[in-house]
Formats: C-alpha cells, sequence, structure tokens
C-alpha cells in the first residue's frame, strides 16, 4: 500500500513542480511585457 | 477560448478525482499482487499520454522542417496521402492472405495497419490546417516538455511498482531501457531548445526529434518482440482484462488527456508569448540610439 501511496504521490508532485515552473516562467515573461509597455510608452 | 480555460480547468479536475477515486475504490482488487497493482491506473495512462505527445511532437518537428520549402511541402504531402492507401491496401491484403496475417507481431490486426496510416495522416494534415510554420515549430516545443513530463512519471511508477513485484527497483530490459533512452533523447531535446541560441536551432532540434521519434514503436511493440521481464501486454495484443479494471484504465487516459491538454494549451500560449516578446525586445534594441564614439 505504500508503494502505491508513493507511486501516486510522486506522480502529482512531479506535474505540480512542472505546473510551477510554467507559472514562474509566465511571471517572468509578464515582467518583461510590463517593461517593453513602459519603454515604448 | 481564454475565457473557457478555468472551466475547463475546473472540470478536468473534477475529473482527475473521480479518476482517483475509479482506481482507488472501484477497481477489483488484483488477487496476485494486491493493491499496488493499482499503480497501473497511473502508470499505463501516463505512457500512453507520453507516446500521444511525441507522435505530435514529430509530425510538427517533420513539418518544421519540410514546410520552409515549397517543393519539400508538395512531396511530403503525397507521401502522406500515399501512406494513408497504401496502408488501407496492405491492410485488405493481409486479411485476405492467412499466412501473412499469421506473420503480423500479436495483437496486431490487419485494420490496426490501416488505423494507424489514416491518423498518422489525418494528424498531419490537421495540424498542418491549424498551425503556420513558426506556430508549428512551438508546438513541437510544447508537446516535448509535456511529453518529457509524462514519460518522468513512467520512469518513477514503474520502478515503485517494480520493487514489490519483483524484487527489484530496476532491470535492463528492452522496454525499461528503450524508455529510459526515449527519456534522455527527449531530454536533450529539450537542453538543445534551451541552451542553443544559434539561428538553426529550431532545425537541429526537428531532426533530432524526428530520429527520437523512431524509438517510440521500440518501446510499445518491445513487449511484443522481445522477451522482457517488463509485463506483457493486457489490453489488445492477446491480453486479458477484467472489464471492470479497463474502464477504469480508459477513464485514468481520458482524465490524463484532458490534464495534458490544459497543459499544453498553456505551455503553447507562453512559448508564443515569449517569441514576441524576444522579438520585439530584439526589435527595440536595433532602433534604440546608439552612443557615438569621440
Amino acid at each position: 500500500m505504500n508503494f502505491l501511496y508513493a507511486a501516486y504521490g510522486a506522480t502529482w508532485a512531479i506535474h505540480i513542480v512542472y505546473l510551477i515552473t510554467v507559472y514562474l516562467r509566465y511571471s517572468r515573461l509578464k515582467q518583461d511585457v510590463d517593461e517593453l509597455r513602459k519603454s515604448s510608452r | 477560448m481564454r475565457k473557457a480555460f478555468p472551466i475547463l480547468g475546473i472540470l478536468t479536475a473534477i475529473f482527475l478525482s473521480y479518476a482517483l477515486y475509479l482506481a482507488l475504490e472501484v477497481a477489483p482488487r488484483e488477487q496476485t499482487m494486491g493493491d499496488v497493482q493499482r499503480i497501473f491506473y497511473y502508470h499505463v495512462p501516463s505512457a500512453w499520454t507520453a507516446f500521444l505527445l511525441f507522435f505530435i511532437n514529430f509530425i510538427a518537428s517533420i513539418q518544421y522542417l519540410v514546410r520552409r520549402s515549397r517543393s519539400s511541402d508538395k512531396v511530403a504531402n503525397w507521401t502522406l496521402i500515399t501512406v494513408a492507401v497504401v496502408t488501407c491496401i496492405a491492410s485488405v491484403v493481409i486479411a485476405m492472405v492467412p499466412d501473412l496475417k499469421k506473420a503480423l507481431p500479436q495483437g496486431t490486426y490487419p485494420s490496426s495497419i490501416a488505423t494507424t496510416g489514416i491518423i498518422i495522416a489525418g494528424m498531419y494534415f490537421l495540424i498542418r490546417k491549424y498551425f503556420s510554420v513558426e506556430a508549428v515549430d512551438a508546438l513541437a516545443v510544447t508537446t516535448a516538455e509535456v511529453g518529457v513530463v509524462f514519460c518522468t512519471v513512467v520512469l518513477v511508477t514503474g520502478p515503485l511498482w517494480a520493487r514489490p513485484v519483483w524484487g527489484i527497483w530496476w532491470t535492463w530490459d528492452v522496454r525499461l531501457t528503450s524508455t529510459l533512452v526515449l527519456w534522455l533523447i527527449y531530454v536533450s531535446y529539450l537542453i538543445l531548445r534551451r541552451f542553443s541560441s544559434s539561428g538553426q536551432t529550431p532545425v537541429m532540434a526537428a531532426a533530432l526529434a524526428v530520429f527520437g521519434a523512431l524509438d517510440v514503436p521500440l518501446v510499445y511493440f518491445s513487449i511484443w518482440i522481445f522477451r522482457t521481464q517488463h509485463p506483457q501486454p493486457v489490453v489488445g495484443g492477446g491480453g486479458s482484462i477484467d472489464p471492470r479494471m479497463l474502464h477504469v484504465l480508459l477513464m485514468n487516459w481520458l482524465a490524463f488527456l484532458c490534464f495534458a491538454f490544459l497543459v499544453c494549451w498553456s505551455r503553447y500560449r507562453l512559448e508564443r508569448i515569449k517569441r514576441e516578446v524576444e522579438e520585439t525586445q530584439a526589435l527595440e534594441a536595433l532602433l534604440e540610439p546608439r552612443s557615438v564614439p569621440r
């Protein structure tokens, strides 16, 4: 049973870590877009 | 479409929770392995999703390579039409000749040859219709990255199942080794895309992806072709599975497909915005007045 929970837990840990990296990249990109908007004014 | 994203996200979360409930509570307990067999409901759908994403990456990479020249684009289109027609004819011929039918790998039906050909051609023309050359490259990056995530899940959940069942975490049999090689190929693809700044990077990456995709059929058919320690196929391929287990497996796969679609969608949008920002930054750098040295 421990192995089953470890496998399910590991699956969601991998997906959540990936989603966090996507979110962080998106936040960084948003900053770049804001900076570009400021400089174009 | 952007407004639909949160609603689809919530629906997918509900579907994934329901699929988890099915896997843990509704699916019958396997007699010899016990509850640890339930890892199968996450391991197999993740593998199928990874294969599908690598397949889309393969088609997107081919399109990126051929659509840059009009003549090669035409040749590719006609090749795909030929593939669809030839596979349909081949499946009819194989079905009519018993000796040829016997020569097929176990679990392969003549109709599956035609289906494969039609799916490949259909997917090719679908992507061609809705994605420009630049968009197809972004699609290739997206599917490779999400595919690697799902392949990582496969490589992690597999040993967690193997330890209590086989008594070992890992063995170098063909299915396991070819899956690891597949993962390494796509990781190198992502490293190439991330760290190479050459203008030829997308072309080199597309060529690498085309070769990498050749490993997918080897991974998939390895348990039919070679004698492996990995369990024999339980779906298709002459395998038998309890219909209740099959139902849970397919529901989990569908839930993971919805999840993969949403993740790909977000990642694809991120890639497109990133490219636009990089183009604007490059343009701004060119237009910026330079200080003249005295």
